[in-house]
């Protein structure tokens, strides 16, 4: 798939933002009206450690073209330990996509509190050029993993 | 097949100046399960919610999503409305339309698709929600205060005076902490003892206070309503129950040491009464001090006490003890000067002391019985320096933080010294004078006028030639070095967190910030909260503050308390994880990722081909969950999951947004 030359492409960032922090923060920033682009979709966990590798795979595999994973500062976490778990995660899943040709810049973890409204507002901005930058994602796109096939095949064993 | 109702909100004009609100219902309607869209001025508002309510009747909706501001604002407002309906609270989901949409765009058909975008999540989202129940937990209607400060006296106080059970734990042989080591208190010069004596005596004898001094707490489990309470009672090796606190054995121990009550400027005897009013005014052993456990000689007290009640082979004891809500009442110690100034002296000077060593000094029941005198030789000090800021507002050196009562007491300490020495002069080197409270100006003020003279400056260096201490500093307002002899220099060292903070913190599971200060909830609206639900705060082990604000504080967090002793059981919130047994392998991954030790591995029967066997599986206490989610990413099979936000849900969402 070639990668299209078009100045009118968006692309489609998901942000997962925990309950607590980043959500608040970029409430904050509505409530300051600051502006960002619209290219970033918001999905609320209660916290990032919530955020589960496959939920990362999804979305690449369904079209997005980056993936932001966002929660409290490390050592602020609501529920003490979780972003820990958090950035292990990320670190490791981060080294497996790029292994798979996914360029880091399209799946980055960002600590904002809820006070830092400005730092929700300058993320998104920068993520967004970021991968404006890079171009549509075309990884895993339509790769498509039948869960039914499978446990079909796994009933048919068993007989 | 669900039946999903969409209400998009204007808001005013908050979300429909930007967003073509009608456009997004209108699109509603056709995305999946929607069986009624529509846009509505304010939903929140009276009618709003009585149109949601005729809705779901008419169109037989068993969910609903609303297009509005944020569900950190309104969430609970449209769950309540729900409890009204048929619909389960539970079976909600909220696009937040304006704070992440109508407020950060511009762009009217870029917002309006966004818009869209969002609602499609949110429908897919609560397209598999399922209905959630809350539970009821019994709560022990008796609450913990760790630490017999002033804070925890006050806190318990009106805990008790609520009518519930009150434990005070406090690590020192008596209540009372630093409040009844003071002097006077600023700004209206009242005696400390005669203000916080009686409360003392008010907290042993209050018949739902019970004290535990000389002990510590060892562990905490549990929740808010159960929180199990492991407290260390440390060896006194005096039988508190058969003394009667006549202090013969203090007078007859032949051991001396420094006494940590007045601050290392007297001694005190191997078996002590901390101070004169102590409460419980019964003595304790210092075991690394006294003869008969150190060197098995002497043996004195325990001869010469009629009662019998020393006990040289007392050993430490364990007691459990169930609590419902725990108020931190930790306190501050003065930072250890010495290491961070060098060029003070670092200790080598006696006559450079702190200012809660003044405290002691110019206080009648002190080592001096209030004479101001120089600790080397006893003598009168004419000249005095006292320096501010001493380890505060120094990130350098100290702490970042201003100690917030030192301008006060610095000010309070010169007027001491000019009043009670005739012909004596003050001078007070400092950065900037802070007296933001009712009647500290006024107090400043006069200290003034009294003579006290203010040099706006640090202090660079201090030693001692002949009878006099040489202070040599800068008036910053002149731009020239100043030196003063002095007689003696009182330092307004900075207030550091109680030094075994970070244990307390951790066996409670609560959060500090970078200066070690207890993390409060939030810094405005839950200020005496912390992080675990249950657990409260107040006094300097949230930060540096004087005594109006600590028992302000105190009494906040009593009222917290108040408000969940009262009931009899309390609501949990049912978005919780949970563990689907029949899947779970029991790996036991999750157990360790758990901040709340809420998941444990349990035996079930189950088995393997036709042969009965037991297996282990995960298990969640719905207690002590508090719904992060973070053992979910650690489940490789899938089986444990977090209601209200299940991984099926999420991917939904993930789905509905990449169409």
């Amino acid at each position: 798939m070639s990668i299209k030359k078009d100045n009118n492409w968006e692309p489609r960032i998901l942000a997962f933002c925990c309950n607590w922090c980043t959500y608040t923060g970029a409430d904050l920033a509505g409530l300051n009206r600051m502006k960002y682009p619209e290219n970033v979709r918001v999905i609320r966990v209660p916290c990032s450690s919530k955020v589960n590798p496959q939920f990362v795979l999804r979305a690449f595999q369904k079209g997005a073209d980056g993936v932001l994973v966002c929660g409290c500062h490390p050592g602020d976490c609501h529920y003490s330990t979780g972003n820990y778990f958090t950035r292990r995660r990320f670190m490791l899943l981060q080294r497996l996509l790029e292994y798979n040709g996914i360029d880091p810049k399209r799946f980055q973890a960002k600590w904002i509190s809820g006070s830092e409204a400005a730092k929700f507002r300058d993320t998104v901005a920068e993520v967004s050029a970021q991968i404006k930058a890079l171009g549509p994602n075309n990884k895993f796109v339509g790769a498509h993993y039948d869960n039914t096939v499978m446990e079909k095949e796994a009933e048919g064993g068993k007989d | 097949m669900a039946r999903i109702g969409v209400f998009i909100c204007h808001c005013g004009t908050n979300i429909a100046s930007v967003v073509d609100v009608e456009k997004v219902a209108q699109a509603a309607k056709s995305m999946p399960g929607v069986a009624f869209a529509t846009d509505y001025k304010y939903m929140c508002s009276e009618p709003g919610q009585a149109m949601i309510k005729q809705a779901i009747e008419e169109h037989h909706l068993d969910r609903i999503v609303i297009g509005s501001c944020s569900p950190r604002m309104h969430e609970l407002t449209f769950r309540k409305m729900l409890k009204a309906t048929n619909v389960n609270p539970y079976m909600l989901e909220i696009a937040n339309l304006r704070e992440q949409c109508a407020w950060v765009h511009t762009d009217r058909a870029k917002a309006t698709e966004k818009a869209i975008n969002l609602v499609r999540m949110s429908v897919a989202k609560v397209g598999n929600n399922k209905p959630l129940h809350t539970s009821m937990i019994p709560i022990t209607k008796k609450a913990l205060v760790i630490g017999g400060g002033i804070a925890g006296i006050q806190a318990a106080l009106d805990i008790a005076d609520c009518g519930f059970d009150v434990t005070i734990v406090e690590k020192e042989p008596s209540i009372g902490g630093h409040m009844v080591m003071l002097d006077k208190t600023f700004p209206t010069m009242d005696c400390s003892a005669c203000i916080s004596t009686p409360k003392m005596v008010d907290a042993g004898a209050h018949p739902n206070i019970t004290l535990k001094t000389y002990c510590e707490v060892e562990s905490v489990s549990g929740y808010i309503g159960n929180f199990e309470v492991t407290i260390k009672e440390k060896t006194k090796f005096v039988n508190h129950d058969l003394c009667t606190g006549c202090g013969l054995c203090q007078t007859k121990c032949p051991t001396k040491v420094i006494s940590e009550f007045n601050q290392g400027m007297s001694k005190r005897p191997a078996i002590y009464i901390p101070f004169a009013q102590a409460v419980p005014s019964k003595p304790v052993i210092d075991e690394n001090a006294c003869l008969k456990l150190t060197k098995d000689k002497c043996g004195i007290c325990e001869k010469i006490c009629p009662l019998g009640a020393i006990n040289y082979k007392d050993e430490v004891r364990y007691t459990k003890e169930q609590f419902g809500a725990i108020v931190v009442a930790t306190g501050y110690e003065l930072a250890d000067w010495k290491k961070m100034y060098p060029e003070y002296g670092g200790g080598r000077y006696e006559d450079v002391i702190t200012g809660l060593q003044f405290e002691r000094l110019v206080n009648a029941s002190g080592p001096t019985e209030g004479h101001i005198v120089r600790p080397s030789d006893g003598k009168e000090p004419k000249d005095v320096v006292i320096v501010k800021c001493v380890g505060s507002r120094d990130p350098k050196k100290g702490k970042s933080y201003c100690s917030r009562a030192c301008c006060m007491y610095s000010a309070k300490h010169a007027h001491q010294i000019l009043d009670k020495i005739p012909g004596s002069r003050v001078y007070i080197f400092y950065m900037d004078v802070r007296t933001p409270g009712k009647g500290y100006e006024e107090f400043y003020d006069n200290t003034r006028r009294d003579g006290a003279q203010y040099i706006r400056g640090r202090v660079s260096k201090i030693y001692k030639e002949d009878d006099k201490l040489i202070v040599k500093g800068e008036d910053s307002l002149l731009g020239r070095p100043v030196t003063v002899e002095a007689d003696m220099v009182i330092l307004a060292t900075a207030m550091e967190p109680a030094p075994k903070i970070e244990e307390v913190v951790q066996k409670l599971g609560i959060s500090m910030d970078k200066d070690k200060w207890i993390q409060e909830a939030h810094p405005k609206l839950r200020p005496v909260e912390t992080q675990s639900a249950g657990i409260f705060l107040c006094g300097t082990c949230q930060g540096p503050k004087d005594i109006p604000d600590t028992v302000a504080q105190a009494s906040a967090a009593a009222a917290k308390v108040a408000a969940i002793l009262c009931h009899d059981e309390m609501e949990t919130s049912p978005m919780i994880s949970s563990v689907d047994q029949t899947k779970c392998s029991g790996c036991g991954f999750c157990v360790p990722t758990c901040p709340y030790k809420a998941i444990s591995l349990v035996e079930v029967p189950g088995r393997d081909g036709n042969r009965k066997v037991t297996k282990k599986v995960a298990q969640v206490n719905e207690g002590l969950c508090q719904g992060c989610g973070c053992c979910n990413a650690a489940c490789r099979t899938g089986c444990i999951d977090l209601k209200g936000f299940t991984n099926d849900q999420i991917l939904k969402e993930v789905d509905a947004l990449c169409l």
